[in-house]
């Protein structure tokens, strides 16, 4: 029992990370219909950058206001020279044009950083264990990151629902023609956007650095996860993609944790071995499957 | 000053024209990974051989021809096509990961091309698939793992944790390990390749009370796995042991003290106390401005067994017959000390325990802490039939 509180939790934690990239990328895709594959680099960018500064300063929030400034600015930057005058072209344009962008970044990364990895060591007020049920010791970190997810959650909820800007992007998303009648520039608030996902992109690459390894093209797998959760959750809803991705992580963790040993017990030795991976997986696709047929837009997709 | 750069543009034309008259050099075909998460590998392996021609004096002796394969089997192939078929290479050597090795070495060595493996070591080339033309420097893929299985069982552990990625090395690890373990196996564990969170398998290792854990994940995996482990505080409470794959001094920077004390198995290290390897390391440092790895070490030794091999034969590489029984005589001075080949021409060699620790410049690296296998041959020598 308190092995699987445990499990769920490190389920919670995961769709955390994956809300922070799916959030942006619904949102671009949802209010400005741009299929951004290149999300993913900017999740690489927030990681090398935030990497460097914690590196020469030793300061893990220098390194975190580094990191989301610089994927923000990259995020506009990008939103300049390909979203804005692709804006109006097939998604097959689009594609193309942001796969184009992780194969340079990624090179580009190659060319600066080196081949090899780097290292984000989390600040030292967040290492170690502290024991949240009794015998059930859990990294202090990964509490702050469901933190820092909550937080954000909490945030975008607050801007798309309470504020002007936030009334604008919800009707941009349905009306885009009636609010620029009504005087929206609606190229400014696209731009803002696209910026504010390319933050938290770049703030979900910092906050899993200390997990994961820094090297180049460590966002194209989260990437895809990233879209199951925006697919699952509904384009261009956000309370979806906050619901895709807690059902994605938990269900890939407790996937990972249970099946195996189910396989196990119901299969014949000597094929449950392969089997049980190769079904954990496969979860979060037959999760998505199963959604679309259920509900073809997604859980919260109109 | 365009006239300047013509100048010495042409001088240096002059002087590689020159180079060329005086002996024609043999060509080498490198094809390696230098790209993805295992670029490193092959960027050691590339850099190694490079030093060697440079310490011995051969850079014109042999024309180098390196290309990336991106990790995907079929680059690999045509890599190698484009560099037989129309580059003319005569020796053929690089490849870093087994999967692209299996689909382009037995084409190689049946179409009459000596190959030189830095790094892959498949159990399918070392056994019945061997082939004379086939030589490797490295080791069988297993031997790490098995030798690891060795001390971990002489260390008295009887209740061990595996885990590995689901891909064929993934389970050839396991396999290798439990070759010297017989102990109880509390755990065997299969993530997916190139997974990158943890937390839920270490929750299971938790649980299962394993009294060690022995793992195989190389590159980006081994780092993600690591970090996350010591966050969680097991690695402090169970003791780790795995193969050199996820210690490389690469790694270890990127892990930092995460890994301090983890024990791992290696046919080399930069603290093996030869003449050869104290040149090397300081050199590779020297002119790199980093820590050689295995990888370096495999690479640079490649490149040494080839020149002893071109000594014997005069730089005449096409007498094969000739050629092969120079490289099978491996009358080179490796860099981790003993070397010869076994019957299927991979290495016989000694094979230590080593243990990450922080040396005097604050640098997280590699030291011996005792041998384990003393002149190892891998387990599938028997066989070969050659």
């Amino acid at each position: 029992m308190l092995l699987f509180l445990e499990q769920l939790l490190n389920g919670v934690q995961l769709g955390m990370t994956l809300f922070m990239m799916a959030a942006g990328l619904t949102l671009v895709f949802g209010v400005m219909n741009f299929i951004n594959l290149a999300h993913g680099s900017l999740f690489m960018a927030g990681a090398y950058v935030a990497a460097a500064v914690v590196a020469a300063t030793g300061s893990f929030l220098l390194g975190l206001v580094a990191g989301v400034a610089v994927a923000a600015l990259f995020g506009v930057v990008l939103d300049r020279v390909i979203v804005r005058p692709l804006a109006g072209r097939g998604h097959l344009d689009q594609v193309l044009a942001t796969f184009a962008v992780i194969l340079i970044a990624n090179e580009t990364v190659r060319l600066v950083f080196g081949r090899q990895p780097l290292a984000l060591d989390p600040p030292g007020w967040l290492a170690g264990t502290v024991e949240i049920l009794p015998g059930v010791p859990y990294p202090l970190y990964r509490l702050a990151v469901i933190l820092v997810g909550l937080l954000v959650m909490a945030g975008l909820w607050l801007l798309v629902m309470r504020t002007r800007v936030g009334m604008w992007v919800r009707a941009g998303a349905t009306h885009p023609e009636m609010i620029q009648l009504l005087g929206v520039d609606i190229g400014r608030l696209n731009g803002l956007i696209f910026a504010a996902g390319a933050a938290l992109a770049g703030l979900a690459g910092i906050v899993a650095g200390p997990f994961i390894a820094i090297q180049s093209g460590m966002g194209e797998a989260i990437l895809i996860l990233a879209f199951v959760v925006v697919v699952i959750g509904g384009i261009g809803s956000v309370l979806g993609a906050a619901i895709g991705a807690l059902l994605v992580g938990v269900g890939d963790t407790l996937g990972r944790a249970y099946l195996p040993a189910l396989v196990h017990e119901l299969a014949p030795a000597g094929t449950a071995e392969g089997l049980g991976p190769a079904l954990a997986s496969m979860g979060i696709y037959l999760l998505m499957a199963l959604v679309l047929a259920l509900r073809p837009k997604g859980l919260l997709g109109r | 000053m365009r006239f300047n750069h013509g100048l010495i543009g042409g001088v240096a034309a002059l002087g590689l024209l020159a180079g060329a008259a005086a002996a024609e050099p043999v060509k080498v075909g490198m094809v390696t990974t230098l790209s993805t998460g295992g670029g490193y590998l092959g960027q050691d392996v590339r850099d190694g051989f490079i030093l060697a021609l440079e310490m011995a004096g051969a850079t014109d002796r042999v024309e180098l021809l390196v290309e990336d394969d991106g990790l995907e089997p079929e680059n690999g192939v045509q890599i190698a096509e484009r560099m037989v078929e129309r580059d003319g290479a005569e020796v053929m050597t690089g490849i870093i990961f087994s999967n692209v090795a299996m689909a382009v070495v037995p084409k190689l060595v049946r179409g009459g091309m000596i190959y030189l493996s830095p790094n892959a070591g498949p159990s399918a080339l070392a056994g019945k698939g061997c082939h004379e033309n086939y030589f490797n420097v490295a080791w069988q893929n297993d031997d790490l793992h098995a030798a690891m299985g060795a001390y971990v069982a002489g260390q008295g552990f009887d209740n061990v944790y595996l885990l590995a990625p689901n891909y064929p090395a993934g389970k050839d690890a396991l396999t290798g390990f439990k070759r010297f373990y017989k102990g109880n196996v509390a755990g065997e564990v299969y993530t997916q390749l190139g997974q990158t969170d943890y937390a839920a398998e270490l929750a299971n290792l938790r649980a299962a009370g394993p009294d060690a854990v022995f793992f195989f994940y190389p590159g980006g995996m081994g780092i993600n796995f690591v970090k996350q482990a010591a966050q969680a505080g097991i690695s402090q409470e169970i003791p780790f042991f795995g193969p050199a794959f996820s210690f490389d001094d690469t790694l270890l920077d990127a892990v930092g003290d995460a890994a301090v004390g983890i024990k791992n198995t290696s046919q080399w290290s930069p603290d093996l106390d030869n003449e050869a390897n104290k040149a090397f390391v300081a050199a590779f440092k020297d002119k790199y401005g980093r820590y050689p790895t295995l990888y370096a070490s495999q690479g640079f030794d490649t490149a040494n067994l080839l020149l002893s091999a071109m000594d014997a034969v005069g730089d005449d590489v096409s007498d094969q017959a000739a050629f092969r029984e120079a490289l099978r005589a491996a009358d080179f001075v490796s860099v981790r000390g003993d070397f010869r080949f076994g019957p299927n021409q991979h290495p016989i060699q000694d094979i230590y325990v080593r243990e990450a620790y922080v040396d005097d410049s604050g640098n997280v690296t590699n030291r011996i802490v005792g041998m384990v296998l003393e002149d190892h041959a891998d387990a599938y020598a028997a066989e070969c039939a050659m």
